[in-house]
């Protein structure tokens, strides 16, 4: 090491060195940071006067609230509320007052005293309550329904197709949200045998057009409505009953059992048979109390008018 | 001059000021604690945790669940309209540690109960995918799988009640419990009877839709269930939890 001096010359060491050479610099810092330093400082002073800060002092409060630095919303009851800046007010204020809540407001009060006909028929109407309840859809009802509401085959029914369980007028979607639904259907596992089971499930199938054993499937229309008592609750006709959520066997739209994926008409009749063997027991969470009724109302015309079809 | 110098090779200085500096930084943060009753809502229906909820609890702390779930809505309109009402101090008062935080890598779970059936979260437990399939959250099928432990649960409360959640052990602490929370709490929250009260809960509730046996699943899912339901947000005007800011 040759005897290289630092080439500033003028910058001070703290005195020490090590192994010989190495020594350490006592460079003042920087003066831009010095100096945003004193600026920090002085903000903090200001922030500690116009917000609330110390957790001590002489205001009735117990705590320094701010000077000069109130918020006003209203109520519930409506009348004024002044108090010092918090965030639980300023998160009123904005929800009173805020240009962005105001224009939702104004919409949300037309959307809701209008009638669902009427939504419907107003393309304003109908844009606005679509791009509201589909973010309403996603955050509460896709994790089940998923987000194009096509469900999941055999858990969470299909809320896309024509097939209602319990029916698809606005009335009956708005009950099905607000209320929540339980779907059950007993197994028959041990109680009927397994050659019913066989004729029964030629029979369902034959119900919604498939080619079957006609035999089989005229003993199995007798179990239908005597010993299966299939009847009770699919109704004379099995075109379900939306009262109790039974259903509609008749059509093509299966919700349970897994017939449409079945490859052959063994599937198709297994897939029948598990249904009958094990019944069938799911719920649907009621959203009165989580979601206001103008959400509700809203996620009712999104499923009826923009997944479902209505009937 | 006032050197750093001189502090350096002074450790009389050096003593005293650091005392300074770090006293400062304590003050600050123990201060306030001092003051935080005056910040709780005063609200029925919180209540600590029954026995089988507490262990979900503790499976939720185990699992690392809050590595991506925060439980804390703030008080922001967004947040309001996504999550429901902004969480209230209040309904963290027997939470130890507590859930707040920001870290969202999944949503927010401080309103979680009721939002789903049991049955989807015994799905969505074991396999994320087969329900949201562009989920991140990993497969926790072992907790289907697992017999609940529950030799300790009367310890595990006893340990809270260390730190004041009011557990009770004795017939005074079980009086006071009723006078606060009601019959119903209170038997609860005796640690006497926190095994049968858990068997119990766990049998009526049947959460993971498997009667024979208790899981970790059935108290994972008992706790995730009562999330942010203690209380009726319906009997409050708004203004009145301004008042605790
Ligand atoms: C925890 C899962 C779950 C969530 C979340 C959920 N649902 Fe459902 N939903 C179901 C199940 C299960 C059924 C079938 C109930 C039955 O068969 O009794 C159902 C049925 C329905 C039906 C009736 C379908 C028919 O054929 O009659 C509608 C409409 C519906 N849900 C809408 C919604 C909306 C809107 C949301 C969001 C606010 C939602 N669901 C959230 C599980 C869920
Ligand atoms: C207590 C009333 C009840 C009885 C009795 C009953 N069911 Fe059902 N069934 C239902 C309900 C309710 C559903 C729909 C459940 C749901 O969606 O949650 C259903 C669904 C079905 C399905 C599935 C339809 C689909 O879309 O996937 C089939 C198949 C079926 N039932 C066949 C039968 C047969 C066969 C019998 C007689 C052995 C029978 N059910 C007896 C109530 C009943
Ligand atoms: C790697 C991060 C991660 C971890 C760890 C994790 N999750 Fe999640 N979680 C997510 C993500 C991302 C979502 C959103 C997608 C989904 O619903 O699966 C989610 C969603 C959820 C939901 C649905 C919330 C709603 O409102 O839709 C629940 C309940 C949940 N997680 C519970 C848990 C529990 C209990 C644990 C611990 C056993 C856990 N999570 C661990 C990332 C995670």
């Amino acid at each position: 090491m040759s005897e290289q001096k630092n080439t500033e010359g003028s910058v001070q060491t703290t005195g020490h060195a090590w192994d010989g050479d190495i020594q350490e610099f006592n460079n003042p810092l920087p003066r831009w940071w010095i100096w945003a330093f004193y600026a920090s400082v002085l903000f903090a002073i200001g922030y500690w006067i116009i917000y609330p800060s110390w957790p001590v002092g002489f205001t009735d409060k117990g705590y320094l609230t701010g000077v000069g630095n109130t918020i006003t919303f209203k109520n519930d009851k409506g009348e004024d509320v002044t108090t010092h800046w918090n965030t639980r007010a300023l998160l009123l204020e904005d929800m009173q007052t805020g240009p962005e809540a105001m224009k939702q407001k104004e919409y949300l009060a037309k959307v809701t005293k209008a009638s669902y006909s009427q939504i419907v028929a107003d393309d304003d109407m109908l844009g606005f309550t679509n791009a509201y309840a589909k973010g309403l859809f996603g955050d509460n009802c896709a994790a089940c329904h998923q987000a194009g509401g096509a469900g999941v085959m055999g858990k969470y029914p299909n809320l896309a197709d024509d097939g209602w369980l319990y029916g698809g007028s606005y009335t009956q979607i708005e009950q099905t949200i607000k209320n929540g639904r339980k779907g059950s259907m007993p197994g028959f596992e041990d109680r009927l045998s397994e050659k019913q089971k066989d004729d029964l499930s030629e029979y369902v199938l034959s119900l919604s057009g498939h080619e079957v054993d006609r035999n089989k499937a005229a003993r199995g229309a007798k179990v239908f409505s005597g010993e299966g008592t299939c009847i009770a609750c699919h109704g004379a006709n099995a075109k379900g009953n939306t009262a109790l959520g039974a259903a509609n066997l008749t059509d093509r739209i299966w919700s349970i059992a897994d017939v449409p994926s079945a490859a052959d008409m063994e599937g198709k009749k297994a897939a029948i048979k598990q249904v009958i063997n094990k019944g069938i027991s799911r719920h649907m969470p009621a959203w009165a109390g989580r979601l206001s009724d103008d959400e509700i109302k809203l996620l009712t015309v999104y499923v009826h008018s923009t997944l479902g079809g209505g009937q | 001059m006032f050197k750093h110098e001189t502090i350096e090779t002074h450790a009389g200085w050096l003593i005293v000021l650091t005392l300074l500096a770090i006293g400062v930084g304590g003050l600050v943060e123990i201060v306030p604690l001092y003051m935080i009753e005056s910040t709780i809502e005063k609200v029925d229906g919180v209540r600590p945790y029954t026995p089988l909820e507490q262990r979900g609890r503790d499976l939720y702390i185990r699992e690392g669940c809050y590595l991506c779930h925060s439980q804390m809505i703030r008080p922001f309109r967004d947040e309001m309209m996504r999550y429901g009402h902004y969480s209230l101090a209040a309904e963290s008062q027997y939470d130890h540690p507590f859930q707040w935080g920001s870290k969202r890598t999944g949503p927010d779970l401080a309103r979680l109960g009721g939002k789903y059936s049991n049955e989807w979260h015994v799905q969505h437990m074991t396999a994320p995918r087969s329900v949201v399939p562009e989920s991140i959250m990993p497969n926790y099928p072992w907790l289907l799988k697992n017999k609940l432990d529950i030799s300790d649960i009367a310890d595990r409360m006893r340990a809270l009640k260390m730190v004041s959640v009011p557990y009770s052990e004795t017939k005074a602490e079980y009086d006071a419990n009723v006078s606060k929370f009601g019959k119903d709490v209170a038997v609860m929250l005796d640690i006497n009877r926190a095994q049968e009260n858990l068997i119990a809960q766990a049998q009526k509730g049947n959460y993971d839709g498997n009667k024979a046996d208790i899981s970790e699943m059935d108290a994972l899912i008992a706790y995730l269930q009562v999330l942010g339901t203690m209380v009726d947000f319906s009997k409050y005007d708004e203004a009145y939890f301004v008042k605790f800011r």
